[in-house]
């Protein structure tokens, strides 16, 4: 069954300058004059300059406003979902502006009535005006019926620890990539789970096998070049952990990325071997506790920072690399279906950061969040390259990140990190940021400009 | 879900409201809605305006038999409930047929009560409550020149202004020493009487009526001064009383309303209240049960009420009751929320007057939160103050930016939780 879906403006304060742009356009459509007292939008900014949200119309689903209305004159339109206002019908009470808690309804002391978002029947002028993308029109449950339509692939009740971001990422990933598919997974969680299964039986429901850990791309290779051979068009599909991409596996994948063999390997990167009791592996980040990095008098957690494996796969010239986070859902959607475009021509890499709630140490009801932190204070961040473009691509710019403690007070293996620790992530953080910059359309036209400048 | 069958006493915003939160658990159940009156649902509220003109009497009703059925309800009216019988789970009706429930929310509303004024009972007097009364009004107000209302609250003064507009020589009489006392301190009372004087309607405060008789078709009101008004058209608005006679020997616990806990639980399992009726936990005093009788916590309980009776896990208890409400005059503005009307005490609020326009502005802080807030024509917004005192939100040092920026502040603070 599908819902239906309303559309709403989505507010990205990250992006907003506070140009007022949307108040003027609001105004004049709604008013012929860009006074703001006729805007139904407001933009709210604090004193140091943050935009925190705009004050504006919901149109909840439940509108309290309608429920307090003595008069009748507010009610929920059923086929575009916005809380329409009846002129005729409003006495001019102002019960509403009292039981709205997001400044939606408000008195306009101009026309000496309340007035609301109606959506400028169905083109919001605000949205139009926007030009730094701060304002966005989304239908509410597009995404949800999109990916609620796909068939589900695994079948319920597999043996992930509880909170496990793997049965997250299983269950999407075969959504999305569809039962045409030859499914890899080497020695590791996603293994771990019932993707291979025990005695006889698997988990997923599409053609799965079980390579060493260090042959999972060797394998796939082959399949695809018989599959080609035949003449049948098969997705080939990797998820492997860390140690079976980063470390033992590293030897098939990069010689498979250098031949340009078609397929899509899935790094689902829990920054260690957190199966087999949690050691460290080449992901594992600088300073984090694992079982082989201990905390003690002498060591603070791991020495050396941890391989940066996406960007080693870019230097292979893959078709498609892309970092990504199941705490932004969305994101990783898109990267896929670019994936099963590239894995036609070659391969395509994705690199999904993969929080562990058992061996990492944290509760498993914060999974996402603990996704969304790493993201914000750009400790993971979130990018694609493209080999047809070369150039590298944020998904999720953080232009203000949050600071990285932020992120690490959150999770266990970080606990014990003093004030230098933090720091020298911190540092690191940006440095890798700066890199990553220098890759994208931005970074190579500033050198370009650059060089030219001292040539002439 | 089992078999449940609802019945809710009373149609008005708890009623309903209790109906939509039903309904979001329990699509199937059949639920009773009874009225005693001869009318769709309706809000007392609109009544002022059905007075004035300004809402068609035909337009009033807050939902019609289609959507009535289409979300399952059996809609009953002209059904006078007099008696509850907790043992068998049934209530019995005027008609003499016997109603069997499940769970019963009892959302009767309250009644207007008169004062014990000499005199009062046999003079013909108008009241505002029900439809009929508001179109009673109506037709009265065309053959009157003059008028005298008893009462200084909302609806008092609302009649007195309509009253006016509607041609007639008005007194109002308030026993206490200002009007609209619950929500508003003694200075922005005397802002709002002052806008009434200036209109040219008489506001007599601290003023007793000490007697009340007719003479040739006129009512005659005497006053403790000494002084006398006389009026075609006499209008009692002193206060409301609980609809709960039908609930005595009944087995509900029940003071001044029936007392409910922040489920809207009755002292009996399958009985629930909430609105006018039901005197709930104070949000400022919560071992304190109150009557707060306006619309918008008649809905919040409405709301609570279903959730609770039909099970619905999503449940957060109410918070308790805060006096809350707008009020528009002369084309002039007010609004009150929480404490800092001229019963709650010293709070050391924070004061901005103007006497010109007028503008009032008091915003009352108690460690670190805001607890109360009032104005008469201030750009604030209303239902974000209320939110900010009913979540308790610190304002984490912004205290002073508050006082001079409410609204922007306000929405900052608000903005935080919103995404």
């Amino acid at each position: 069954m599908t819902g239906n879906g309303y559309r709403t403006i989505a507010f990205y304060p990250d992006r907003c300058d506070g140009c007022n742009l949307c108040v003027e356009a609001c105004a004049e459509h709604h008013a012929g004059s860009k006074e703001a007292v006729h805007s139904r939008i407001r933009v709210c900014g604090d004193e140091e300059g943050r935009y925190t949200g705009i004050a504006l119309c919901r149109q909840c689903s439940m509108p309290r406003c309608a429920m307090n209305c003595p008069a009748g004159a507010l009610s929920k339109d059923p086929e575009t979902g916005v809380v329409c206002w009846d002129e005729e019908k409003c006495v001019g009470c102002l019960l509403c502006t009292l039981t709205c808690p997001y400044g939606g309804i408000v008195f306009n002391a101009a026309s000496g009535r309340v007035m609301k978002c109606d959506f400028c029947g169905g083109r919001p002028a605000c949205v139009e005006a926007c030009t730094r993308g701060a304002l966005e029109l989304k239908r509410g449950a597009d995404l949800y019926n999109a990916w609620g339509d796909l068939e589900d692939l695994v079948v319920p009740g597999i043996s992930a620890c509880l909170g496990c971001n793997s049965e997250l990422l299983l269950r999407h990933t075969l959504r999305r990539i569809g039962p045409n598919v030859v499914l890899a997974t080497p020695p590791g969680c996603i293994a771990g789970v019932g993707a291979v299964g025990v005695n006889g039986k698997t988990a997923v429901k599409t053609p799965v096998f079980h390579p060493l850990l260090t042959n999972t791309a060797s394998m796939l290779a082959g399949a695809r070049r018989y599959y080609n051979r035949i003449g049948r068009d098969v997705t080939m599909l990797a998820l492997g952990g860390d140690g079976g991409t980063a470390d033992v596996g590293f030897q098939s994948l990069s010689g498979a990325a250098e031949r340009g063999e078609q397929m899509i390997y899935i790094c689902v990167d829990n920054e260690g071997y957190m199966n087999t009791g949690v050691q460290r592996s080449g992901t594992t980040p600088f300073g984090a506790w694992t079982s082989t990095t201990p905390v003690g008098s002498v060591l603070r957690g791991k020495t050396r920072e941890a391989k940066p494996l996406p960007l080693l796969m870019v230097m292979h010239n893959c078709e498609y690399v892309a970092t990504a986070c199941t705490a932004f859902m969305e994101d990783y959607y898109e990267k896929l279906e670019k994936a099963i475009e590239a894995s036609k021509k070659g391969m395509a890499y994705i690199h999904v950061f993969s929080p562990c709630p058992t061996g990492w140490r944290f509760p498993p009801g914060k999974l996402i969040e603990a996704g969304r932190k790493a993201v914000q204070t750009n400790i993971v961040p979130l990018w694609e390259f493209e080999l047809k473009t070369g150039r590298i691509r944020f998904t999720y710019p953080v232009d203000d990140p949050l600071p990285v403690q932020e992120y690490l007070s959150l999770i266990g293996k970080f606990r014990h990190l003093d004030e230098e620790q933090i720091r020298l992530i911190q540092e690191q953080t940006e440095r890798k940021i700066q890199i990553l910059k220098a890759f994208t359309k931005e970074g190579r036209d500033g050198d370009e400009t650059r060089v030219e400048g001292v040539g002439s | 879900m089992p078999q449940t069958r609802y019945v809710i006493i009373g149609s008005s915003h708890a009623g309903l409201s209790a109906v939509e939160a039903i309904r979001l658990t329990d699509r199937d159940n059949p639920v009773f809605l009874l009225t005693q009156e001869d009318t769709l649902p309706y809000s007392p509220t609109i009544l002022p305006y059905v007075v004035s003109g300004e809402a068609d009497p035909e337009k009033i009703f807050l939902k019609d038999e289609d959507a009535l059925k289409g979300s399952g309800v059996v809609y009953r009216r002209g059904e006078k409930v007099v008696g509850l019988d907790l043992h068998a789970r049934s209530i019995i009706l005027k008609s003499g047929e016997i109603l069997d429930y499940d769970k019963l929310l009892l959302a009767t509303g309250a009644a207007p009560v008169l004062p014990p004024v000499e005199g009062l009972e046999g003079v013909s007097c108008h009241v505002l409550r029900t439809l009929e009364d508001a179109l009673g009004l109506r037709r009265a107000m065309e053959g009157s020149r003059s008028a005298v209302v008893l009462g200084g609250g909302l609806i008092g003064m609302h009649a007195a202004e309509n009253l006016h507009k509607g041609g007639l020589k008005v007194t109002l009489v308030e026993a206490l020493d200002q009007i609209l006392p619950g929500y508003f301190d003694r200075e922005a009372a005397g802002l709002i009487r002052d806008i009434f004087r200036e209109n040219g309607i008489e506001v007599l405060t601290g003023s007793v009526v000490t007697r009340v008789f007719e003479d040739r078709g006129r009512c005659i009101v005497s006053l403790d001064s000494g002084e006398e008004r006389t009026a075609d058209l006499l209008l009692v608005a002193t206060g409301v009383r609980p609809r709960i006679g039908f609930l005595t020997g009944s087995g509900i616990d029940a003071e001044e309303g029936v007392l409910v806990d922040e489920r809207m639980r009755t002292t009996h399992p399958d009985v629930w209240a909430a609105g006018d009726v039901a005197q709930a936990p104070d949000f400022f005093d919560s071992g304190k049960k109150r009557i707060h009788a306006t619309l918008v916590n008649a809905v919040e309980q409405g709301r609570i009420a279903g959730m609770d009776m039909a099970g619905d896990e999503a449940l957060v208890p109410h918070p308790g009751g805060i006096a809350m409400n707008t009020y528009r005059f002369f084309g002039h503005r007010a609004f009150a929320v929480g404490l800092g009307g001229e019963n709650s005490g010293e709070l050391s609020p924070h004061h901005l007057v103007e006497k010109t326009g007028p503008r009032y502005r008091k915003i009352v802080l108690q460690g670190g939160r805001l607890v109360g807030a009032s104005g008469i024509n201030d750009g604030m917004d209303p239902g974000i103050i209320a939110e900010l005192i009913r979540r308790k939100i610190p304002l984490q040092g912004l205290e002073e930016r508050f006082i001079s920026d409410p609204l922007g502040t306000g929405r900052v603070l608000m903005s935080r939780t919103w995404r």
